[in-house]
């Protein structure tokens, strides 16, 4: 109003201001104007409700792709792609045991795009387990988890463990025969402690088994309330869950002083090409008044912002090329191959095998033996080793480096070797001579329960870890050799599992092997 | 370090709690105590009350020609019923693994999902399973045999008929 001459009248005014209304829309959508200069980039950047999770600069060692791998952004990609896919899939699919299976096959067969989304959507749900295993396991290797950034590696796990959850609680909702006899058994195994519970004579007075899987289906039977109780957490629950740990995660990424670098990181990387722009090369004269209250690890405390970027649009060139890159492989497997749907669920007759999806085959192959150790024992040992580690192993060698560490790469590769074998040599003997029931018949059921094959895998390699640990005098060469058996150990169960399994569980070398085919 | 109260350790750091504050305290624990009883109260809806799932009493029409231990399962129901020298029982199929439902036969039962194989009396032969499939409650009502799903009763407990 008060810029330009004054206006004749009200009504002039009026008009003139109907006419600013786009411009002035625009103009008030930036706050600190268009992002045109480096230093409005860098308000952009934190001015934005999305945009500030990320600092306004970014050292250069994180836009290396050998830092990253781009694993972190392409799990977000994933998850977005679902998100929009899923949300796709909602405008047909009905939680109705009458109706459920139809309404798939209506949008693989009969919805304009239908069978495209729904490949898209089961894909990056896939790609999205992939890409959250191996980005932990970039963090692993490049020892990510050390202070300040022990608690992420805890949020990491969450996210894990509901990134499983929800691909698990989504397998129901085709309701098929894969989906209901797989999560009759997964339903099963979470009452599985009954074993224990059966073998020292409390069931009565004390049933969590029997509580988890009636928390879980909501009914004593595989049915409607089970199918409206995954959907809940499927669509719902769970998505918000995962959406609020990761705001977390990446916020502690960023107040962590963003991703970790080497302790000599500056001098590695040596003055930037001249064609970056533009990077600080010495600290400023003055630090933020700020810092005076601030405790922490802010990159402005700790050092000044020598090496780095603005994020915008460095950093966001690159996320955008990762998001692009999952996009890509998301509809490009999308279109060669579709996702299943098999017959009706049948409660009379077992889907045979009954295979869940691939990543739980490997926990398939251990509860083959014995439900309540291979279904929740060892995973429970396997995730609380997990979280254990960045309170464990408190060195500062090799932070930032790939296998960095006392052993180095050449110890990982000998728990390579050492893994497969251990694993392999136990799957074998089960796989030939049979298990505890067939060696001694009236063996006590507890026993049963408790040894697994996989209960024998984990201690051979707990010992194999300890002896690392005493040989290297260093906790970090144990828990490089621990992770890199415990990823040998799942890839051979795994695709034991998903290949060499067949019709009674039994070992075949081929599906061309199974009877009746 | 102990601080009177009333006394600031600095300017960021404030002084500790003074008893005034007290009232403040307890009204935070008595609000976080609120919310801890809402949310077990909340967490009790999950778990049903009465279990929505179908009539679990099945009449069984067993066929005349089944032969003595041969198992006879009524279309739809996971339960093997045997006739033994004029008596009667009833074994659930469902595999007391992880759920699968098992094929009887007369020498036994075998679980297609991991192998699990049982004796004719449902004792464990082979895999898995942790514990013998789960003998069912008969009874004669009118005339009809009634096989009660949702009850077990001792294995070897048969009915005559
Ligand atoms: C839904 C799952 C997850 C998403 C979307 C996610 C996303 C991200 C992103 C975007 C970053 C930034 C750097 C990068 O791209 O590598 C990051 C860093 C990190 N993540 Fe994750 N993450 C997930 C799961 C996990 C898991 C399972 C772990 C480990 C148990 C983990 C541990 C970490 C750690 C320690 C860092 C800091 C790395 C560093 O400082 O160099 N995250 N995460
Ligand atoms: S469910 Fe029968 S053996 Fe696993």
């Amino acid at each position: 109003m008060s810029d330009g001459p004054a206006p004749a009248s009200a009504l002039q005014e009026f008009r003139d201001n109907l006419l600013a209304v786009p411009g002035r829309i625009v103009a008030t959508a930036f706050r600190s104007g268009r992002p045109v200069t480096d230093r409005a980039r860098s308000s952009f950047v934190f001015g934005n409700v999305f945009l500030h999770l990320h600092a306004a600069r970014t050292h250069r060692w994180s836009l290396r792709w050998a830092t990253t791998a781009g694993l972190g952004i392409a799990s977000v990609a994933a998850f977005l792609i679902t998100l929009v896919t899923g949300v796709m899939l909602m405008f047909y699919y009905k939680p109705y045991t009458d109706v459920a299976y139809d309404s798939i096959k209506d949008i693989h067969f009969v919805v304009p795009t239908g069978r495209f989304m729904r490949n898209i959507h089961r894909w990056a749900a896939n790609i999205m387990v992939v890409t959250v295993i191996l980005h932990m396991a970039r963090a692993f290797y490049t020892a990510a988890y050390r202070a300040p950034r022990e608690f992420n590696w805890l949020i990491g796990l969450a996210l894990l463990v509901t990134t499983l959850g929800l691909s698990f609680t989504g397998y129901l909702l085709p309701w098929d025969q894969l989906a209901y006899w797989a999560i009759t058994i997964g339903a099963n195994i979470a009452q599985s402690p009954r074993e224990v519970t059966d073998a020292i004579g409390i069931t009565a007075t004390f049933d969590i088994g029997g509580l988890q899987r009636m928390l879980l289906l909501g009914s004593d039977i595989v049915g409607e309330e089970a199918l409206i109780r995954f959907y809940l957490l499927h669509v719902m629950l769970l998505p918000l869950v995962i959406a609020a740990l990761m705001a977390v995660h990446f916020w502690r990424v960023r107040k962590d002083g963003g991703l970790t670098k080497p302790a000599d990181v500056n001098a590695r990387m040596g003055p930037a090409p001249s064609d970056v722009y533009p990077v600080f090369s010495e600290m400023p004269a003055k630090t933020y008044h700020l810092a005076a209250v601030v405790k922490g690890r802010s990159p402005a405390v700790d050092g000044g912002p020598e090496q780095t970027v603005p994020s915008m649009p460095h950093l966001f060139y690159a996320e955008l090329g990762v998001t692009m890159l999952t996009l890509f492989v998301c509809t490009a497997l999308a279109m060669v191959s579709d996702a299943p749907l098999k017959e009706l669920a049948n409660p009379m007759v077992p889907e045979n095998p009954a295979k869940a999806p691939w990543y739980f085959l490997g926990l398939q192959e251990l509860v083959a033996f014995s439900a309540f150790m291979g279904g929740i024992g060892i995973p429970m040992i396997v995730l609380v080793g997990l979280g254990l580690i960045p309170y464990l192993d408190r060195e500062r060698e090799g932070t930032g480096d790939w296998c960095g560490g006392p052993g180095g790469w050449p110890l990982v590769q000998r728990s390579i070797a050492f893994g497969f074998s251990a694993s392999l040599i136990v799957e074998t003997i089960v796989i030939r001579y049979g298990w505890l029931r067939e060696w001694f018949p009236d063996i006590p059921q507890l026993v049963i329960t408790a040894v697994n094959p996989g209960t024998v895998i984990t201690a051979i390699y707990a010992a194999y870890s300890l002896w690392l640990v005493r040989r290297y005098n260093s906790t970090r060469a144990g828990a490089l050799g621990l992770f890199t058996c415990f990823l040998c150990g799942f890839v051979v169960l795994t695709v034991i599992g998903t290949y060499f399994r067949g019709p009674n569980w039994q070992f075949y070398w081929s599906p061309s092997d199974w009877p009746g085919h | 370090m102990t601080v009177k109260p009333g006394t600031p350790v600095s300017r960021l750091d404030p002084e500790q709690i003074p008893r005034r504050d007290a009232l403040g305290l307890l009204s935070l624990w008595s609000m976080a105590t609120a919310l801890l009883f809402a949310t077990v109260g909340m967490l009790r809806l999950p778990k049903a009350a009465v279990l929505a799932s179908p009539s679990k009493k099945v009449k069984v029409q067993l066929p005349e020609t089944l032969a003595d231990g041969e198992p006879f399962v009524p279309p739809g129901r996971s339960m093997a019923v045997f006739r033994q020298a004029g008596q009667v029982y009833a074994i659930s199929t469902v595999c007391t693994h992880l759920g699968c439902i098992v094929k009887a036969s007369a020498g036994g039962f075998a679980c297609p999902c991991h192998g699990s194989e049982f004796e004719a009396d449902g004792t464990v032969r082979k895999g898995p399973a942790p514990r013998p499939l789960d003998w069912l409650e008969v009874s004669t009502s009118g005339g009809a045999l009634v096989v009660n799903e949702g009850a077990t009763v001792k294995p070897g407990t048969k009915v005559n008929v």
